[in-house]
């Protein structure tokens, strides 16, 4: 294995409105880790685009082996050893793990043999630690089976470097520690591996060298042995101290704004997704479901909202009777949901109908939308909410994540709820615009009662009054916060222990 | 090294769109000539036969407009239905079944009918009769999400078949000496013409219901349902509403214009139902459709545009003897033309080295 270093230098790009990278050095030394860490939109992906081949940067240039290099596609970029894993996975989804990884070689031109792709896919597989069955269809992979395949994608086109965009954010706590084995063998091997992150906790494992981005410049290079601590990494990101922690003064509890009776559902094919579900939110209250992915959150969530369907049990919002599987528009319920981009949001249409979304029948007159009043009530959430954004008029696909989930939570919250279920409402968001968020929904405590659906601790400890464990569809426990003891009790839950 | 590059904008700008649409009809023009060149024909003298034959008489204006009719309903009828990303290209059909549905009506229930309610419920009958048969469709996608391209196609043809089985067969006239056709419908069934020429009220039809479109899409709860359903089912599913029952509507009104264009045909040009029925206006409406950009208002202008080049290409036939499908290719490059166009409003051009 050729031990290759790579370097850029200099690197800028910019899209219509924004300087996505501005100057960005970065060198990567052979057998090791660099990790890029950086907030939403700090440009990581992009400066990763551009190593990879799939942009082309307007200033800078990338050096590989000592020489300048230009890339025209990924194609390039591999020829140089250097391949990405993307957040969004490139598979074919009817296809086999063996067949997506001989999609593109140039080897075989006409004839696939399928046998000995299989083989060598097995063979990379169990080298690497990346079990996977090579006869297996993508569609019915897990994405941390899927990231596998992406992986061995590049391995098997011998890549000496290795970008894996957030990884670590489709994986379960157990997956995340094979990924970090399969890349400490990868770099044992002289290859190297860019690993872009938000996460602090995996830089300070995972990474020899950390590079830090901060709104498209670089703004740190360090070694883990040269952070104090991490908050002064978070500091590094954000560029401010970071609030940790928020006030949360109780206020008066109010009557059951929902209730579960012995829920149990289903998730879209049938599998079951929750199971003998049982829990009331009051008034005045944040009551936090937390646990790991995919352990039935999204159904549980789609079932209270009138989504999908629950087999048996009952859903009272407000007192009513939720009928499985019919979507549900209650004016007093405000619903955040946790893809914001494709359902919370129209990334095509402007902002001011992207307020009307769960609005419009409030302000609609006999059939008629009045498009005044609409755009006004925009403009007033717009500067009540602080979203930098250009105007009503402008489409929400121009907003950042943070922006635009400000836009969401405003919209839901300005039909004054009784009910309030947010599925993490924080996700990807930069810690300016997390703290905003917390503030508001705590705020609306006087009004509402908050079901709160996270996969961040910390954000359910410093929202939540009570904290419910769900594991495998099922409660593991509920949790006063103000009961630091119990509190250790979290982990276990999460892992399937039931409480005490 | 100077290259063209496609830069896309955030936002397409208007200045650019109407640019756009000007270049490209000038271009397509442009292109037009070079097929007279190719035809033999000299075409700027090509052209003026085609103005001359379009606007040259009060006569000519008029056919122009009498055959923008059904043009303009059945572009509107794809337009609506395109607008929630469902591909009606069973105009052709409906306008057929609205056709048959109000001559129907018109031929076996005039005995029983006050000679006032006969127009208004032809109108009904015909709009009704094309509303189902794209409803037919509608069910299909909405209900097991078969693919709406192909039915209204394939409905086309069964269309086709059942008009010609009716004046062939069981409704042809006992009197017509053997002629393919339905008898003549009652006088009360006709529309009205503007003295000297064909122009019939379905002008007034198309113009109202153009208006009536855009104000239901653009101003209505309704037109902002269908335009989050286009933009996005998962998000309209969010918002709680009924997708497949919007998806059923569009298809009834989409059918419901066509079938106008149909009544319009009937009640207003052959007042039976014969051969000349179906000769492709459902077709010609997708090219409208998208020629204007899905805009109702700009419907109303292409349809006439295009029904003045389909009638000037004919004196080109008859005075240049060029083949009239010499009308049809230019409708072919206009639309060629425009579509590209869009590639210019949504991108911008630049030269040379990337921006530093």
């Amino acid at each position: 294995m050729a031990a290759i270093a790579v370097r850029l230098k200099g690197i800028t790009k910019r899209f219509p409105g924004t300087l996505a990278n501005d100057g960005i050095d970065l060198t990567v030394e052979p057998g090791t880790v660099r990790a890029l860490l950086g907030e939403n939109g700090a440009g990581k992906t992009t400066l990763m685009n551009i190593l990879s081949g799939r942009y082309q940067p307007d200033a800078g240039e990338i050096v590989v082996a000592g020489s300048s290099v230009r890339f025209r596609s990924p194609k390039d970029a591999l020829r140089s050893g250097i391949g990405m894993v993307h957040q969004h996975f490139m598979l074919v989804a009817n296809q086999t793990v063996a067949e997506n990884v001989a999609l593109g070689l140039e080897a075989p031109r006409f004839l696939l043999h399928r046998g000995r792709m299989e083989r060598e896919v097995r063979r990379l597989a169990d080298t690497y630690g990346l079990p996977i069955d090579p006869h297996a269809r993508i569609a019915d992979l897990s994405l941390g089976e899927q990231q596998r395949v992406e992986i061995l994608k590049l391995l098997f086109r011998n890549a000496n470097l290795l970008i894996l965009d957030e990884p670590t954010a489709v994986l379960t706590s157990g997956e995340i520690a094979g990924l970090f084995a399969t890349v400490r063998r990868i770099v044992r091997e002289g290859r190297s591996v860019i690993f872009i992150t938000h996460k602090l906790e995996e830089v300070m494992e995972i990474a020899d060298q950390i590079t830090v981005l901060r709104r498209g410049r670089r703004v740190a290079d360090l070694a883990p042995a040269e952070v104090e601590s991490r908050r002064e990494l978070a500091r590094l990101m954000v560029g401010r101290e970071v609030v940790l922690g928020v006030d949360r003064e109780p206020v008066p509890i109010g009557d059951v704004v929902l209730e579960l009776r012995d829920c149990s559902g289903s998730d879209r094919q049938g599998h079951r997704a929750f199971h003998h579900v049982s829990f009331a939110v009051r008034r005045g209250e944040v009551f936090s479901i937390v646990g790991v992915a995919g352990n039935g959150q999204t159904e549980l969530v789609s079932a209270i909202t009138g989504g999908a369907c629950f087999t048996s049990g009952q859903v009272l919002v407000l007192g009513r009777r939720v009928r499985a599987g019919q979507p549900f528009a209650e004016e007093r319920v405000g619903y955040i949901p946790e893809d914001r981009t494709g359902t919370g949001s129209v990334a095509g249409l402007d902002l001011t109908d992207n307020v009307l979304l769960t609005t419009y029948r409030r302000l609609s007159r006999r059939g008629l939308l009045p498009r005044h009043a609409a755009r006004r009530q925009t403009a007033e959430l717009l500067a009540r909410f602080h979203v930098a954004a250009p105007g009503p008029h402008a489409l929400a696909r121009q907003l950042s994540g943070g922006n635009l989930q400000k836009l969401i939570l405003a919209r839901e919250l300005s039909k004054g709820p009784r009910l309030i279920v947010a599925d993490q409402p924080t996700h990807g968001l930069d810690i300016g615009a997390t703290v905003e968020v917390w503030r508001e929904l705590l705020r609306q405590r006087a009004d509402a009662g908050i079901l709160l659906v996270s996969g961040d601790l910390t954000e359910a400890l410093s929202l939540s009054d009570r904290i419910a464990v769900i594991f495998r569809g099922e409660i593991m426990g509920v949790l006063s916060t103000s009961d630091s003891e119990a509190l250790a009790e979290i982990g276990p839950m999460m892992a399937g222990v039931r409480q005490a | 090294m100077m290259r063209p590059r496609l830069e896309r904008r955030l936002a397409p700008s208007a200045a650019a769109r109407w640019g756009g649409y000007g270049v490209a009809i000038s271009l397509a023009l442009g292109m037009g000539g070079v097929v007279f060149l190719l035809a033999g024909a000299d075409p700027v003298a090509a052209y003026t036969v085609m103005a001359r034959g379009a606007f040259g008489s009060l006569h000519d204006v008029s056919e122009v407009i009498v055959k923008a009719i059904p043009l303009m309903l059945c572009g509107l009828a794809v337009a609506v239905a395109a607008k929630i990303q469902v591909w009606n290209v069973g105009a052709e059909g409906q306008l057929v079944l609205g056709g048959i549905g109000a001559a129907g009506v018109a031929l076996f229930l005039h005995p029983y009918l006050p000679s006032v309610a006969m127009l208004p419920l032809i109108l009904a009958a015909g709009f009704l009769a094309g509303g189902l048969w794209a409803l037919l469709a509608g069910v299909l996608r909405a209900k097991l999400d078969v693919n709406e391209i192909l039915t209204t196609l394939m409905l086309n043809y069964v269309a086709i078949f059942w008009l010609e089985h009716l004046y062939f067969g069981p409704w042809r006239d006992p009197m017509g000496m053997g002629f393919p056709g339905t008898a003549m419908l009652p006088e009360n069934a006709w529309f009205p013409r503007l003295p000297g020429t064909r122009i019939h009220p379905g002008i007034a039809l198309a113009l109202v219901a153009a208006v009536l479109c855009r104000v239901a899409l653009s101003r209505t709860r309704w037109g902002f349902e269908i335009r989050v359903i286009r933009e996005s089912p998962k998000a309209a599913r969010y918002a709680g509403m009924r997708i497949g029952r919007t998806i059923l509507w569009v298809m009834f009104l989409s059918g419901g214009l066509a079938g106008l264009a149909g009544m319009a045909e009937v009640s207003g040009i052959h007042y039976r139902l014969q051969q000349g029925l179906a000769v492709g206006h459902g077709y010609t409406g997708i090219i409208v459709a998208w020629l204007s950009r899905l805009h109702p208002v700009g419907i109303i202008l292409t349809g006439f545009l295009i029904a003045s080049v389909l009638v000037g290409g004919d004196q080109l036939q008859t005075v240049m003897h060029l083949p009239s499908a010499v009308g049809l290719v230019l409708e072919g490059t206009l639309l060629f033309f425009v579509l590209g166009s869009d590639v210019v409003s949504r991108y911008r051009v630049r030269w040379g080295a990337p921006h530093p």
